[in-house]
């Protein structure tokens, strides 16, 4: 197993640096890469951007390339972010970006002390320890998935999509009533168009370019840019740029620092990648999980909050390999767990690749391609951030008010790219207001994209369970593995039940948790 | 933003003008109406059976569920104290800003249509601008010019979207 894993990982490399035909024989890839984390680690830096709106604007501009190429740019931007959104944190207090939030407890106080280039030097060495340990795991793990899902009949396809929608759409922020409605609401919008099996239009309304279904772009970028847009205009808090001058001498630790750190790393690494296998808990989940335990092993737990490096290590840690890992069940099994991945998939399937366990050995250069510009990606990080530091600081500075205008330029010219289409502009201002809507009622629209993205294979693998049971409805207890992944959804919407009427009204909400202490101080 | 704030004789109205500050009532009302949408429209497309689904079947059972998961979130909004945040609108409503976030893209598309992509790119970024109290006219006009040299480089000469940067009906510059 090991061999036939280095020897894959070897072609993976093989693809992303090496090209005969090229001038030097360096891969084209190898730029994309780059390209891909620059950009994720830039808006992961600045304040109100996210991964999820930089991914959207960027899809459109990857159709021209080869699907390796889309996908490890794509997935580059989204764990570059990662790294980048812990300067915001640790130095401007700001949690902007969800998976981050947790960090600002520890590191904001660092930072105050003026040891805030040190929090941000051990978090690019934990980044990158979690993030190798993610990879790893991606690496052994998919192929014994596959082998397991490539078994998998239609039915249970469909359950196993429905387990992934239910804790997608339950275990994230907010309210899990509200997740489940937003997922149908998804599964909805995945309906319009033309229908697969009859070509029926659907939910056209007489408008002929909606026949080819709302497209994903203009959906992702009216729900994660215009309604965020709107959500945060002149809601900025004033950016505290006192402590934000950090050279690259101030990033070295102690050998103290080090030496508390080690344990941490390692709770974290275990705790991240525990957290991406189950779908729909994903960075952000892992990183108030690593938080807490770390808090509770901890022999002075009444330190924590005022600058305890343990309480920065463990949870970044947590996010980068959950991150990581968030990439298995997406790329072998076809199942997103969070709007990110769902947008990954949508990418890949714009790109003609059907997503599913068939991937790896139809696309093996997708997959270990996507794989070794992991490490390749991660390299480049580490390289980025530590000696150019004094950049990413000084970015952090570019206020909103020139920012989201420029975005909103990038939102507009990015959807119209996709089909050069102005009606798809349209479609964007339609859903932003939508998503606004939605926002204010207390919806978190992320398992929109989740339920959009596998809407049509759930209901294409529905379809055909159905055909083949003869329209017998208990198939999907009948057959066993299928019964396991129903029992587990069973297990995880009673659990939720129960914990809700056991613990009143007194839930945990992770990014609500943290955002209470912030805002008082 | 919390019931106590209110006038105390305003709670004296019980549970019909309570409905009306629940934000939750209001989420459920919205999703009752799609999952009505749904599954009124739905059996236009032909249910067929469960062995041999019609395009309608799918979208009638979701929006069911949807209207069932709507009605959920409205009763369950009904039996429980008001929260901390129950206004729909923010506590500072930004009309001002919404309205040009909203019209920034639109007039990308007059624009687009009808006067090319620099125009549209400087229309969508200044507009989108003005939006933030603290923007003054002169800075936004000078982001949007950068904005419109740099989207015309990229867009127009690298990545060659076919869009003429500038055109005037049938006249029409690269």
């Amino acid at each position: 197993m090991i061999t036939t894993a280095i020897s894959d990982l070897a072609h993976g490399f093989s693809v992303i640096i090496y090209d005969p035909n090229t001038w030097f024989h360096l891969s084209i890839n190898l730029l994309w890469c780059f390209i891909g984390v620059l950009i994720g680690n830039m808006v992961g830096v600045l304040p109100g951007m996210g991964p999820l709106a930089t991914i959207s604007i960027l899809l459109p501009l990857t159709f021209g390339m080869k699907p390796v190429g889309a996908i490890v740019m794509l997935g580059a931007v989204m764990y570059g972010a990662q790294y980048g959104g812990a300067i915001c944190s640790i130095l401007l207090n700001l949690p902007c970006h969800p998976p981050h939030a947790v960090t600002c407890l520890d590191g904001y106080p660092m930072t105050k002390q003026g040891r805030g280039g040190v929090a941000l030097g051990v978090t690019v060495m934990a980044s990158f320890v979690g993030a190798s340990w993610g990879i790893t795991e991606m690496i052994f793990l998919s192929p014994i998935l596959v082998r397991v899902a490539l078994q998998f009949g239609p039915a249970e396809i469909c359950s196993l999509m429905l387990l992934g929608l239910l804790a997608g759409s339950t275990l994230a922020r907010g309210s899990p009533l509200k997740g489940v409605a937003m997922t149908v609401l998804g599964l909805m919008l995945g309906i319009v168009g033309s229908d697969i099996e009859t070509g029926a239009e659907r939910f056209t309304f007489g408008i002929t370019e909606l026949d080819d279904g709302i497209e994903l772009i203009a959906l992702a970028l009216g729900l994660f840019g215009l309604a965020e847009f709107m959500n945060s205009v002149n809601q900025q808090a004033e950016i505290n740029t006192k402590y934000t001058n950090v050279r690259l001498r101030d990033m070295r630790p102690t050998r103290e620092d080090v030496r508390r750190s080690v344990f941490p790393m390692m709770r974290g690494t275990i705790i991240g990648s525990l957290c991406a296998l189950i779908p729909g808990t994903g960075p952000t989940i892992a990183s108030f999980v690593a938080y807490a335990t770390e808090k509770k092993v901890s022999k002075t737990p009444e330190k924590f909050g005022t600058g305890m490096i343990e309480g920065v290590v463990c949870p970044e840690t947590s996010t980068h390999s959950s991150t990581q890992g968030d990439f298995i069940p997406t790329m072998s099994l076809g199942i997103p767990g969070d709007a990110v991945m769902a947008l990954l998939l949508g990418a890949l399937m714009i790109q003609g690749i059907v997503p599913g366990p068939q991937l790896i050995t139809q696309h093996p250069d997708v997959f270990w391609g996507l794989v070794a510009s992991f490490w390749i990606g991660n390299i480049m990080l580490v390289l980025l951030n530590v000696p150019l530091i004094g950049i990413w600081v000084k970015l952090l500075t570019i206020p909103y008010k020139y920012l989201y205008p420029s975005a909103m330029f990038f939102v507009c010219i990015g959807v119209y790219a996709a089909n050069n289409d102005m009606f798809q502009v349209g479609e964007v201002l339609a859903i932003g207001i939508l998503g606004y809507v939605l926002l204010r009622l207390g919806f978190h629209p992320a398992p929109i994209l989740l339920g959009f993205v596998l809407g049509p294979r759930f209901e294409e693998n529905f379809r055909r369970a159905m055909l083949i049971s003869r329209g017998d409805i208990l198939v999907f207890l009948e057959r066993p593995i299928s019964a396991v992944f129903i029992a587990l959804a069973t297990i995880l919407v009673v659990g939720q039940l129960y914990f809700r009427l056991k613990g009143g009204k007194k839930q945990v909400v992770p990014g609500d948790t943290v955002e209470q202490p912030l805002a008082a101080e | 933003m919390s019931s106590s704030n209110e006038p105390a004789h305003s709670r004296g109205f019980g549970l019909s003008l309570r409905l009306f500050r629940k934000r939750d009532f209001y989420a459920g009302l919205l999703m009752i109406g799609f999952g009505l949408v749904m599954s009124i429209h739905g059996p236009t497309y032909s249910l067929g059976t469960l062995m041999h689904m019609g395009p309608g079947f799918l979208p009638t059972a979701l929006g069911v569920l949807l209207i069932g998961i709507g009605i959920t979130i409205s009763l369950t909004a009904i039996g429980v104290p008001d929260g901390e945040d129950e206004d729909i609108l923010p506590a500072h409503p930004q009309w001002f800003a919404w309205a040009c976030i909203l019209a920034s893209p639109l007039l990308f598309i007059v624009f687009g249509m009808y006067g090319g992509l620099a125009p549209a790119t400087f229309a969508c970024v200044f507009v989108a601008s003005l939006g933030d109290h603290k923007a003054g006219w002169f800075a936004g006009i000078v982001l949007s010019l950068i904005i419109t040299v740099f989207g015309v480089l990229l867009f127009h000469f690298v990545l060659q979207i076919p869009m003429p940067v500038l055109k005037f009906f049938e006249w029409s510059i690269l």
